[in-house]
């Protein structure tokens, strides 16, 4: 079983449920290591339906984002799908100034989520 | 216009190096805690901090060990200056793609001084792009001040 440091992993039937460890996703060092863990989930681990769920993430910079727009990207390339839920209504101002909500599916909740794949 | 009055300052030199800035972070953090700004407002002032030290010492310092960062913070009753300056070549802030036009929304990076712009009040860069200057008035009365742990 792999060690994610910032992350904790779940499984839905086939969607694998992501959720941050971390409160505020802001450290540039903690921010690399979440990039490689949610790439490993879809490169070594070939998971296709990822699900990430912000429900305890109350600050994200724009890092973060970055590293979130990669995984859309590797997600798209293993023709796999990308959902997110759970945004906290400060958060989700980041994704809305930067119209990142357009790119992304975001759901309300982890349920309306999973019923959406 | 006069010269706010300053009741609390802050100086700090920083080496270019990830993390760096956390203890400066903590610092502003915990006077807009104590004198119970709001809770929008010490969102926004920590995302332009955040944004501002890592474009010095990622992009400006580009991780440069010899280069410092020179972090100058300032609060009155009503406002809240931060100067963050690098030793790099500097950029120009007018010349950045727009990230949120569709051909730039899937790059990972340069949505840093969007979100500096959109959260602070004033966001100024000196000649050369390598100081800037972030400036947030207080949001008054304090509806929802922020009690949450400030680290």
């Amino acid at each position: 079983m792999t060690e994610y440091r910032r992350l904790a992993i779940d499984e839905v039937g086939d969607v694998t449920v992501v959720r941050f460890r971390d409160q505020k996703i802001i450290d540039d060092l903690n921010i690399q290591e979440l990039g490689r863990e949610l790439a490993r989930l879809v490169e070594v681990e070939n998971r296709k339906k990822l699900l990430l769920n912000f429900s305890a993430v109350e600050f994200l910079s724009s890092a973060a984002l970055g590293k979130l727009i990669t995984l859309d990207k590797k997600v798209k390339a293993a023709e796999g799908m990308l959902k997110l839920c759970n945004i906290q209504p400060q958060t989700y101002e980041v994704f809305i100034i930067t119209k990142l909500n357009r790119l992304f599916d975001i759901k309300e909740s982890e349920a309306e989520a999973l019923a959406a794949f | 216009m006069s010269e706010p009055r300053w009741i609390w300052q802050c100086d700090h030199v920083i080496l270019s190096q990830p993390g760096a800035g956390r203890k400066i972070r903590q610092e502003v953090l915990r006077q807009l805690h104590q004198r119970q700004w709001a809770k929008h407002d010490v969102f926004s002032i920590h995302l332009a901090l955040e944004e501002a030290l890592v474009n010095a010492i990622r992009h400006g310092n580009a991780l440069d060990a010899a280069k410092e960062v020179h972090v100058q913070c300032r609060m009155s009753d009503d406002l809240m200056q931060i100067e963050v300056a690098d030793q790099g070549n500097g950029f120009d802030p007018a010349g950045l793609p727009d990230p949120t036009d569709h051909a730039h929304r899937e790059t990972p990076s340069g949505r840093g001084v969007l979100l500096m712009r959109r959260f602070m009040d004033r966001v100024e860069f000196n000649e050369k792009g390598n100081v800037v200057l972030l400036e947030k008035r207080r949001t008054h009365p304090p509806e929802d001040p922020c009690s949450s742990d400030p680290s």
